[in-house]
């Protein structure tokens, strides 16, 4: 542990409202911990700015997943396990919870949180492109009242998000993707557990009744400073009916969408080649009039 | 003592896979590792490092704005005997004086009694360095950019001849060329490296998480200028070491007894993975140039390697790496004529070290990979053109070595065939492929029934191929060349005050199981039980020094000498006792009557190598090892052509290590081996930043979890060794030999692309899978 641990103040709030305050009060910026699990690591090579955490693990009123009519609500703290687990949940939002199941491993799923995983802002998040791609609205609060943020509006810049710092996530709104959809999560990651992805990408499609495209979502992750929706690839498709020249206007257009980067795990041709791939692959298991001839 | 333990006659135990003795300790978390032991009043010492390849030191400060009290700083001005970590070449020093070698090289000691003050303290030294041009990598020290050592870069150089290449090559109906290469590999045994020293009495008492006790006791005695009876050195219990605690733990623990020395406190320096990474031995990359001869029929005519193995910036253990690697190039093939050409070539980067399999491995992945582009090139069955051309007995090496028994290179590959149903499988999987491909590429198939609402995609809609392919190795047990001989080691078993026999060797267990086996080959000798033999803690001051835990040694040459101690102790005891001894209990009885009326008993015994062995260092000429052990493996993958992901979903493999002593440990070894190998493959990928270990996390540094780990079908095929105790060749080793060319193989089936270079990343295999696409 390279971080002088002993020179860090942690604060326990008990509720929310107390929460609210210390990250309202605190002189400096404060530094919410969820699940923690990323936390650690920064501590553990001394790279981590900062001395004053709070740790909002017991407040329980931001855990648990609510299931609506037409919706479902996850609170912030709600863990990977628990999504992973959620049989109705994942019924309803597949993709999700194929990336909860891949996010780390089964120690970090128990622990790492979608609220975490959100205001951590990697462009490497497994989460955050299927939530993305499911549309999902996050309600965040401060001590002068709750508002409600679309979540592709959230990401500003690398590492650098919409929220005030005195904000906290407290839940995850999930509509109902339309009737019929199909959705699709891919993580292309160093290994098969405890990995993190070189693209991830998450996806939902639907076929109108005249077998034009009428509703389309992608987004991913680890190709950009920011996990985004690959609008120019949604536009490509959108009102088209599959082939294979649609398949491939839209890889080309998401080229557009994406700017990856060499880095320590991947390189930008990789990225690039992959996450047409994956798009390619997503388009098939959606419609097979989809695939190259 | 039970009576149901000892009432008993003492059972058959060699060959039985007894409970692990060492396992109880570990999985109740009462083995206490290095950083586990509390020391009243130690100090935490951490090293300031270099953070360029090469320059030179113009001078050290340290920030006055920081709170020094308490801290102690030790440099190379502090070193009471000699600057060097000795080895085989004592260029290497403990603390660079004024030139820096590489990135991470230590400079500076601090300890403070608070770990985060040292810490801080670390953080407030400022080393000002001119820096200067660097080679890092073997083209640019051959093309001398940069000079590193002598005047060519080059640490050793071997040739090993028999018979005329250029006339094999020549007279052959196909020369076959290639050129191969491996990248560096970490160890990452689970506990990192760690070290406490403090002096004791007048001289240095040091312990910790290493292989070689006495290695480190011989670097000690040089940098204190220490007789050898005032330096001690003992192991705790060490968690994992695959060659990455053979010579590194020598530098850490001349670091601590340095500060302990200074400060007069004990000191205790555990790297954090970090740093580990960063700073530790890796194993040697390399690149490997063949030129093969082979007839039309198959028949392997004449092999010419040339190997070069990046040494990093300092000698150490690099020549006898190049060694062991030059030898095994020709792998388990007869050849009319070879030539084998190696240099270990010295660059501006952290040297390299030992790793399991210690240079071998390389070059037999040339070798295999070589064999299969000309079993491609022959049209012919990459088993065929191995079983046709594989070692048997009466066979004769590169370096005039007669194989005269024991040899497994057949049997091996026979097995694993079996074992993979080889041809059946690979037809089936060629079918399979054809299959796939055409159904990818069938236009606008119809309509597939509306997908339910969140369906998760069709397995249909991924792009897969499947391969197998597969491998033969051959390993030498034991130090090459007159390597044993020189060691002359020393094993020795004495009796105890309660009448138990005690096991006295320098050998560690570090988590290959060296307590069991030891207890079962000398339990079995003495007819009593392996759990009432004890294993004196590897103690320099107690045990004599039976060699370093390397090289698959362990069992085949230290656990000889004890069998020998054991079957002279036991006549020695019969004879005294004037009747055969069966079981603990008589065992005891007769052994404390021994104590009483005639004293200690201790009884030791000397290698002496087997008749009929020569060899010869200035000629390479001769056995280079007594014996060698042979492995045969076959890799199933599944590799994805959208991403260039490759998925090991199968091996089988075959190993002849003689007879095995504990079958489960064995195969342990043998399944520890092929996922490390496995790693080496398809993961390990040592990405490099101005000289510097760029990943030196395991986040980013990736090893295969359990999730990437294959189902391993491990046989044993029985041929034993008539100089091994009870039949033992070595197997540490050899599994790391044959798993990475037979997924190289594997791949090539699948996709058709031959991969020469590992790790094969889905980044490289991608890329290559484009551009034959293209081409």
């Amino acid at each position: 542990m390279r971080t002088a641990l002993s020179t860090l103040a942690v604060a326990r709030p008990r509720d929310l409202a107390e929460a609210l305050v210390l990250m309202r009060d605190g002189a400096g910026r404060p530094i919410p911990i969820a699940g923690g699990t990323d936390l650690l690591v920064y501590l553990n090579a001394g790279t981590q700015k900062g001395d004053r955490f709070v740790d909002l693990r017991s407040l329980a009123e931001l855990r648990g997943i609510r299931a609506g009519t037409d919706r479902f609500t996850v609170g912030a703290l709600t863990t990977f396990s628990e999504i992973r687990e959620h049989a109705a949940l994942a019924r309803r939002f597949p993709a999700l919870a194929a990336a909860a199941a891949e996010v780390g491993g089964r120690q970090i799923q128990n622990r790492a949180t979608v609220g975490g995983n959100i205001a951590n802002a990697s462009p490497a998040a497994d989460s955050t492109p299927a939530l993305l791609a499911l549309d999902a609205i996050v309600h965040v609060r401060s001590s002068d009242g709750a508002r409600v943020i679309a979540l592709d509006r959230l990401f500003r810049g690398y590492r650098d998000l919409t929220m005030r710092p005195d904000e906290l996530i407290t839940a995850v709104e999930l509509p109902f993707a339309p009737e019929r959809s199909v959705q699709f999560f891919r993580k292309v990651g160093t290994r098969r557990a405890q990995s993190i992805s070189k693209v991830v990408m998450a996806g939902v499609l639907r076929l109108g009744r005249d077998g034009r495209v009428d509703h389309v979502r992608i987004a991913l992750g680890s190709v950009a400073p920011v996990t985004l929706r690959a609008r120019a690839a949604e536009a490509s498709l959108a009102g088209i009916a599959p082939s294979p020249v649609a398949s491939y206007r839209a890889r080309a257009a998401l080229m557009d969408d994406i700017a990856p980067i060499d880095d320590i795990r991947s390189d930008r041709e990789y990225r690039r080649a992959v996450s047409g791939n994956v798009l390619e692959q997503f388009l098939r298991s959606a419609d097979p009039r989809f695939a190259r001839g | 003592m039970p009576s149901s333990r000892t009432l008993k006659p003492a059972p058959v135990s060699v060959g039985v896979s007894i409970p692990k003795l060492e396992a109880g300790e570990k999985v109740t978390g009462r083995a206490r590792y290095v950083d586990d032991i509390a020391v009243p009043g130690v100090l935490h010492g951490r090293t300031v490092r270099s953070t360029v390849a090469r320059g030179r030191i113009i001078r050290v400060e340290l920030d006055p704005a920081f709170d020094w009290r308490g801290v102690v700083i030790a440099d190379h001005k502090d070193i009471p005997g000699e600057n060097v970590v000795a080895l085989i070449a004592d260029d290497q020093p403990l603390l660079a004086a004024d030139e820096i070698r590489h990135a991470e090289e230590p400079i500076l000691l601090v300890a403070h009694e608070d770990a985060e003050r040292a810490e801080a303290a670390r953080m407030a030294v400022r080393v000002e360095v001119e820096p200067l041009p660097a080679a890092l990598t073997v083209e640019d020290a051959l093309a001398r950019t940069a000079l590193v050592h002598g005047d060519d870069n080059v640490f050793k150089e071997i040739t090993i001849e028999r018979g005329d290449v250029e006339r094999g090559l020549a007279e052959s109906d196909l020369v076959v060329e290639g050129e191969y290469r491996t990248g560096w590999q970490e160890q990452l045994y689970i506990e990192n490296n760690g070290m406490i020293a403090e002096r004791d009495g007048d001289g240095l008492l040091v312990r910790g998480s290493l292989q070689c006790p006495y290695y480190v006791h011989k670097a000690l005695m040089r940098i204190f200028a220490l007789a050898p009876d005032r330096v001690r050195v003992i192991q705790t219990v060490t968690g994992g070491g695959f060659g990455g605690k053979e010579e590194y733990p020598s530098m850490i623990g001349g670091h601590a007894a340095l500060l302990a020395w200074k400060s007069g406190r004990p000191v205790k320096i555990v790297y954090d993975r970090l740093e580990d990474i960063a700073a530790t031995t890796k194993r040697h990359p390399s690149v490997t140039r063949m030129r093969v001869g082979v007839m039309k029929n198959g028949r392997l005519v004449a092999v010419d390697a040339d190997i070069l193995m990046d040494g990093g910036a300092y000698v150490t253990l690099s020549p006898v790496v190049l060694s062991r690697g030059a030898i095994h190039a020709a792998g388990a093939y007869r050849w009319r004529d070879a030539r084998i050409h190696a240099r270990a070539v010295a660059t501006h980067t952290p040297p390299n070290g030992a790793f399991r399999g210690f240079g071998a491995p390389q070059t037999l992945f040339a070798t295999e990979c070589h064999l299969d582009r000309i079993a491609e090139r022959l049209g012919m069955d990459p088993l065929a053109l191995r079983l046709a051309n594989a070692v048997r007995i009466g066979d004769v090496t590169p370096t005039g070595q007669v194989l005269k028994e024991s040899v497994g290179a057949v049997d091996v590959l026979t097995r694993t065939a079996a074992m993979a149903d080889w041809t059946r499988t690979r037809e089936r999987l060629t079918r399979e492929n054809a299959a796939a491909a055409a159904h990818e590429t069938r236009r606008h198939r119809r309509r597939a029934a509306a997908p339910r609402p969140g369906s998760a995609p069709a397995p249909s809609a991924r792009r897969l191929r499947r391969g197998i392919g597969l491998s033969l190795a051959l390993h030498g047990a034991g130090f090459t060349g007159s390597g044993e001989v020189r060691l002359a080691s020393r094993a020795a078993i004495s009796l105890g005050a309660d009448g138990r026999p005690v096991i006295l060797t320098a050998n560690t267990e570090i988590g290959q199981g060296t307590i069991t086996a030891f207890s079962q080959l000398v339990g079995e000798a003495l007819g009593v039980p392996p759990s009432f033999v004890i294993v004196h803690d590897p103690d320099t001051r107690a045990v004599p020094d039976s060699g370093p835990t390397v090289a698959s040694r362990t069992v085949m040459v230290v656990g000889g000498l004890l069998e020998q101690c054991a079957r002279a102790m036991r006549e020695r005891l019969e004879l005294f006792a004037e009747t055969p001894i069966a079981g603990a209990d008589e065992f005891r009885r007769v052994a404390k009557r021994f104590l009483r009326e005639r004293g200690p008993l201790k009884i030791e015994r000397q290698y002496e190598k087997p008749p009929g062995i020569t060899w010869d260092d200035d000629t390479y000429r001769g056995d280079a090892y007594s014996v060698f052990s042979y492995a045969g493996c076959a890799v199933e993958v599944e590799v994805d052509l959208d991403t260039g992901e490759t998925t090991v979903l199968n091996v089988a493999t075959a190993h002849d290590i003689g007879r095995a002593i504990h079958p489960v440990l064995a195969a342990g070894q043998v399944e520890g081996g092929t996922v490390q190998a496995l790693g080496w493959a398809l993961l390990e990928d040592v990405r490099w930043k101005d000289g510097r270990v760029w990943n030196h996390q395991l986040t980013n540094y990736i090893i295969p979890t359990s999730a990437d780990t294959p189902p391993i079908h491990v046989e044993f095929v029985d041929d034993p060794y008539t100089y091994g105790p009870r039949g033992a060749k070595g197997v540490g080793e050899l599994p790391m030999d044959t798993p990475a060319p037979a997924v190289v193989a594997a791949i090539a089936h699948a996709t058709g692309v031959r991969a020469d270079e590992i790790p094969v990343t889905p980044e490289r295999l991608l890329a290559a899978l484009a551009a034959r696409e293209k081409s």
